[in-house]
């Protein structure tokens, strides 16, 4: 009796700790260290300066955004009512939504957010139609209302930082995250235009030697209206507001979440406790 | 109140049903927590069923609202977003604790008689639960969603004959379309659920009249007390049902973990692919179903002929059905058998597992190496069984159960 009681009580209480442990972690979902290391690689390998051994590759940039950080999600509702909404929706988010998750009080929203003849209750659409979309870019620009939950906040924070020049292509530019990309690089006039820099590579393919071009680092050609460190958070806002808009619900969702494990695990001491009292005439 | 009891018990066997099935209803008092498993497969059940309810009720089955549809309940439905983590993640809850639920079975050999057909009809609520999950895969009609229907139901063109014919009949459509959405939804929220509802009560009077295994596999009706009442047995009320409660609140503070916290469970309960609508001119790479079919896509990928891969793949599955009569050992109990039941059960274990991590994997080179090596070993568990259980130097069972093990 007393083995198998011994046995499930570890059981129950290593259940607990771990969720315990699992609820502490994850309601602060932003690596504070692993974001500032990104933000600081991303920021040193727009303006090309450092060595490129030290320097985080791009496939390891993070956005780190913080989507309970209402601040920086105003300033990414501007960004991309500024920047994306000429050509892409949030078809699923209504302006009313978005001032009330993000406290903008409604006089704000409209005169500031809400393009004009549309109302708060509509949903966030562009006024690019689809036929003009395909044929000035060959394709409809996507909704991005589910963006962030498709790709990922990093892939975003990729895509936003390595636009680069390209002659080859009618856009006259190119991305290292989606290669061959039908967006222009709008954001030229914030960043600036930089030019890929790439090394070549010595290989082994088939036992032969093959040099290979390799992204190395970008360099500025023409710089923008934002430093690196600027583009950086205004790149950072915009995906934090894409995340945000990918599920409104997910700060709430959180913290909900903090009290229903609480109470869970109460319930839980005390159903083991009850069990406990009712098993001891069992030998 | 006396006169009220009186009155609906002439009508209705009330107390009857509680005395026979509850109080004086004797399980084995060595459960331990692998014995959770059943009770929690019920709980996960009832779950689905009213969170399936709400949601159909906001749900608008089509090709061109199905996920505008989901999108609505995420985001305009009050609670929705909590009806739908609910409902998609508590899938997968499902798998686990039904997959937890057999492997008890295995190791204790809960599946050999006197336990045959409660087994078998154990078996038929995993085929039916797989049906259930796929079908309920496809209606938010993302681009998963589609692809994944696409491949599964495209298996069934390798049915010689009537397989392109079949195909077309399950569609009802030249390709995965709106019909096929239609009619996975009437399946989905009507055919399904009455199969499984009806086979678990089927599961659960077997399980009465043979009564529950334990971790020794020994038959307590065998050892009866003066009184009548099986020695090593306690009535499942109150013991067992306030000891399932410990269980059902350590199952939901670790399922709300989930919920609240990783509802995509990095991409394993929710993949990032049906973020994105159905759209047949552009294929997710790699299409992977979901966790719980992967250990079977790989063994049909395993194989270069697809009709052979989908034959094993349905041997895979249908192989649990046999294991009463592939097992021949005197014991049931993996506690009292030797190094050849538990050598096998451990290759069974391993190849399953990586199986599934396979499954998850693109079907390249070494992947498909490994598949195949593992195939084996899955296959070997079941097609070797008749000999090595013999072959297996038991140990003897106590008469008593035992407390530790």
């Amino acid at each position: 009796m007393t083995n198998s009681f011994i046995r499930l009580s570890r059981t129950v209480a290593l259940g607990i700790t771990l969720a315990l442990a699992l609820t502490l972690g994850l309601s602060t979902r932003v690596n504070a260290a692993e974001a500032a290391a990104a933000g600081a690689a991303g920021a040193a390998n727009a303006e090309g300066a450092a060595g490129a051994a030290e320097v985080v590759s791009w496939k390891d940039w993070h956005a780190g955004n913080e989507v309970d950080n209402v601040a920086s999600l105003q300033r990414g509702a501007r960004n991309f009512t500024n920047y994306c909404l000429g050509c892409h929706s949030l078809k699923y988010l209504r302006w009313s939504r978005l001032g009330e998750d993000l406290k903008i009080p409604t006089a704000l929203l409209t005169t500031n957010l809400v393009p004009s003849g549309a109302t708060p209750a509509d949903y966030i659409k562009t006024s690019l139609r689809a036929e003009d979309g395909v044929a000035w870019f060959g394709k409809e620009p996507p909704d991005l209302s589910l963006m962030a939950r498709a790709r990922g906040v990093d892939y975003l924070y990729r895509f936003l930082k390595t636009f680069y020049a390209d002659t080859t292509r009618a856009t006259r530019s190119n991305n290292l995250a989606l290669d061959s990309v039908a967006m222009p690089a709008v954001l030229s006039e914030l960043e600036g235009v930089k030019a890929a820099v790439y090394k070549n590579v010595d290989t082994m393919v088939d036992g032969k030697p093959v040099v290979t071009k390799v992204f190395d680092h970008f360099t500025m050609i023409a710089p923008g209206t934002l430093d690196a460190a600027q583009y950086d958070a205004f790149v950072r806002d915009t995906v934090n507001f894409l995340d945000y808009a990918g599920e409104p619900v997910q700060v709430e969702r959180r913290s909900m979440g903090v009290w229903v494990v609480l109470f869970l695990l109460v319930f839980s001491g005390i159903a083991w406790l009850m069990k406990a009292e009712y098993w001891k005439d069992v030998h | 109140m006396a006169g009220f009891n009186a009155w609906l018990n002439k009508r209705l066997p009330v107390d009857k049903f509680v005395r026979e099935q509850l109080l004086e209803y004797y399980a084995p008092k060595n459960f331990n927590v692998w014995y959770f498993f059943g009770s929690l497969a019920l709980l996960v059940l009832v779950m689905q069923l009213f969170s399936g309810i709400f949601l159909t009720m906001f749900y608008k089955v089509g090709e061109f609202t199905s996920f505008d549809s989901v999108e609505y309940i995420m985001r305009e439905v009050s609670y929705g977003w909590l009806i739908r983590y609910l409902h998609a993640i508590g899938a997968s809850a499902f798998f686990i604790v039904i997959y937890l639920h057999m492997y008890r079975a295995l190791m204790y050999g809960s599946y050999k008689g006197p336990r045959e057909l409660l087994w078998l009809f154990g078996m038929f609520i995993y085929l039916a639960l797989m049906a259930e999950a796929f079908l309920g895969y496809v209606l938010p009609w993302g681009n998963m969603s589609y692809w994944a229907a696409t491949v599964i139901i495209n298996l069934f063109s390798t049915i010689p004959v009537i397989g392109p014919g079949l195909v077309e009949w399950i569609r009802g459509d030249y390709g995965v379309a709106d019909a096929t959405l239609n009619r996975f939804f009437s399946l989905h929220v009507v055919a399904v659920p009455l199969v499984l509802l009806l086979l678990v009560a089927l599961h659960l009077v077997a399980l009465r009249q043979t009564g529950s295994n334990n971790p020794d596999g020994i038959e307590i009706k065998e050892n009866l007390g003066p009184d009548g009442k099986p020695v090593d047995g306690i009535p499942f009320h109150p013991y067992y049902t306030v000891k399932d409660v410990v269980g059902v609140g350590v199952f939901l503070t670790l399922f709300a973990v989930v919920v609240f916290f990783v509802p995509t469970f990095g991409n394993l309960f929710m993949e990032e692919a049906n973020f994105v609508p159905a759209d047949p001119l552009s294929t997710p790479d790699p299409i992977a179903p979901s966790w719980y079919f992967t250990p079977y896509y790989a063994i049909l990928r395993a194989v270069p002929n697809q009709r052979i891969g989908a034959l094993l793949l349905l041997l895979a599955v249908l192989a649990f059905f046999f294991l009463p009569w592939l097992d021949r050992s005197p014991v049931k109990s993996v506690r009292y058998r030797g190094w050849w039941f538990k050598g096998f059960l451990t290759v069974f274990t391993v190849s399953f597992l990586v199986l599934m991590y396979l499954g998850l994997k693109p079907a390249t080179g070494g992947y498909v190496t490994a598949a195949r090596v593992f195939a084996v070993g899955y296959f070997s568990f079941f097609l070797l069984m008749p000999w090595y259980t013999r072959w297996d130097r038991v140990k003897p069972v106590p008469k008593r159960v035992r407390f530790h093990d």
